[in-house]
């Protein structure tokens, strides 16, 4: 309704011609975000393709282990607790730098590390465990696809981590200036964009593996 | 909602909140609170006995899908406001090939599952 309202006024003051992109290019910050936020639209897609491969796969186990048998819920539990958690923290930790707080947003980067990390520490364990009692990538289809998805995810968080603590050094370089926000920016989207990616796996691949 | 933009068009980038930092932290804590709740419900519908079982992934796929929905809103602020139409459009078309992707795979290879001979 107040869409309408603001379109019609704008149509009467004759401002619509800077609403259909006379106003100039956008922002550098904007056009920086939306180039991010396409990759992180592709690299949905890669992750798709590595779910669909689960999908096909999950069922052939070859006489392995399944997921039921594998899987620990407790532990999946404490991860997507660990990574919700951190993309809080991330999203406060964005704001503290937009808003020029360096001391908050060293605080907040902390813990958003720290959170990123135990949740890598758990799924490494998880990942040894498995290998040790001959449930590794080798054994089944169903363990390929496993561990190439999971691990996908694991190797994203990874380099997040890798790229946060060169960002944190950044900021501490060289301030709050902004192309160190910016960059910020496209961090946080990253990171909340992975978050995104592990709804998905702790749904489809241990929530329903331990239901079959 | 785009009240305040006082007839200036202002494309917005995914992630920013620049027309009310105020609501940031509120924001912020709103969506965890909702995602926490989502997840909580995920993992009680996996393990219940209280739901048919054969709707539970049913369950499970509504349930992340309103999850990821809290995510893109509350964590990415991804709105329906005009300032979000480039953004929300590469949405659209990323969860078009994801879900040709997927579903095209799935049903492919489960055709020709079931037209293999039996081992």
């Amino acid at each position: 309704m107040t869409i309408t309202t603001t379109n019609e006024a704008s149509i009467a003051d004759g401002s619509e011609l800077v609403r259909a992109g006379g106003g100039g290019p956008a922002g550098k910050r904007t056009v920086v975000a939306y180039g991010f936020w396409i990759f992180i639209l592709s690299d949905m897609v890669m992750f798709s393709a590595l779910f669909a491969t689960y999908a096909v796969l999950s069922g052939n186990t070859a006489g392995g282990p399944t997921g039921a048998e594998l899987f620990n819920l407790r532990n999946v539990f404490i991860e997507t607790v660990c990574l919700l958690l951190s993309s809080y923290t991330c999203g406060l930790g964005a704001l503290s730098a937009e808003r020029r707080q360096p001391g908050r947003f060293f605080v907040f980067a902390a813990l958003t590390f720290v959170l990123g990390a135990a949740f890598l520490i758990i799924e490494a364990t998880e990942f040894a465990r498995m290998v040790q009692i001959g449930a590794g990538p080798s054994r089944s289809g169903f363990l390929s696809a496993f561990f190439a998805l999971v691990g996908m995810h694991g190797a994203h968080v990874t380099s997040g981590l890798l790229a946060l603590i060169y960002l944190a050094a950044q900021v501490i370089v060289k301030g709050l200036q902004p192309a160190v926000l910016r960059r910020l920016l496209c961090w946080s989207l990253f990171w909340h964009a992975l978050d995104i990616v592990w709804v998905g796996v702790f749904t489809l691949v241990y929530l329903m593996g331990v239901h079959h | 909602m785009s009240g305040d933009h006082e007839g200036v068009f202002d494309d917005r980038a995914p992630g920013l909140e620049e027309h009310d930092p105020t609501a940031g932290y509120l924001s912020y804590t709103v969506g965890f609170a909702l995602a926490i709740v989502a997840t909580l419900a995920s993992f009680f519908v996996a393990q219940t006995n209280l739901i048919w079982a054969p709707g539970i992934p049913v369950g499970l796929i509504v349930l992340a899908l309103a999850q990821i929905g809290v995510h893109l809103v509350f964590f990415l602020h991804l709105g329906s406001d005009r300032d979000s139409t480039n953004n929300i459009l590469a949405l659209a078309f990323g969860m078009l090939v994801v879900l040709l992707i997927i579903a095209g795979s799935v049903w492919i290879v489960g055709n020709l599952n079931s037209n293999m001979m039996p081992m």
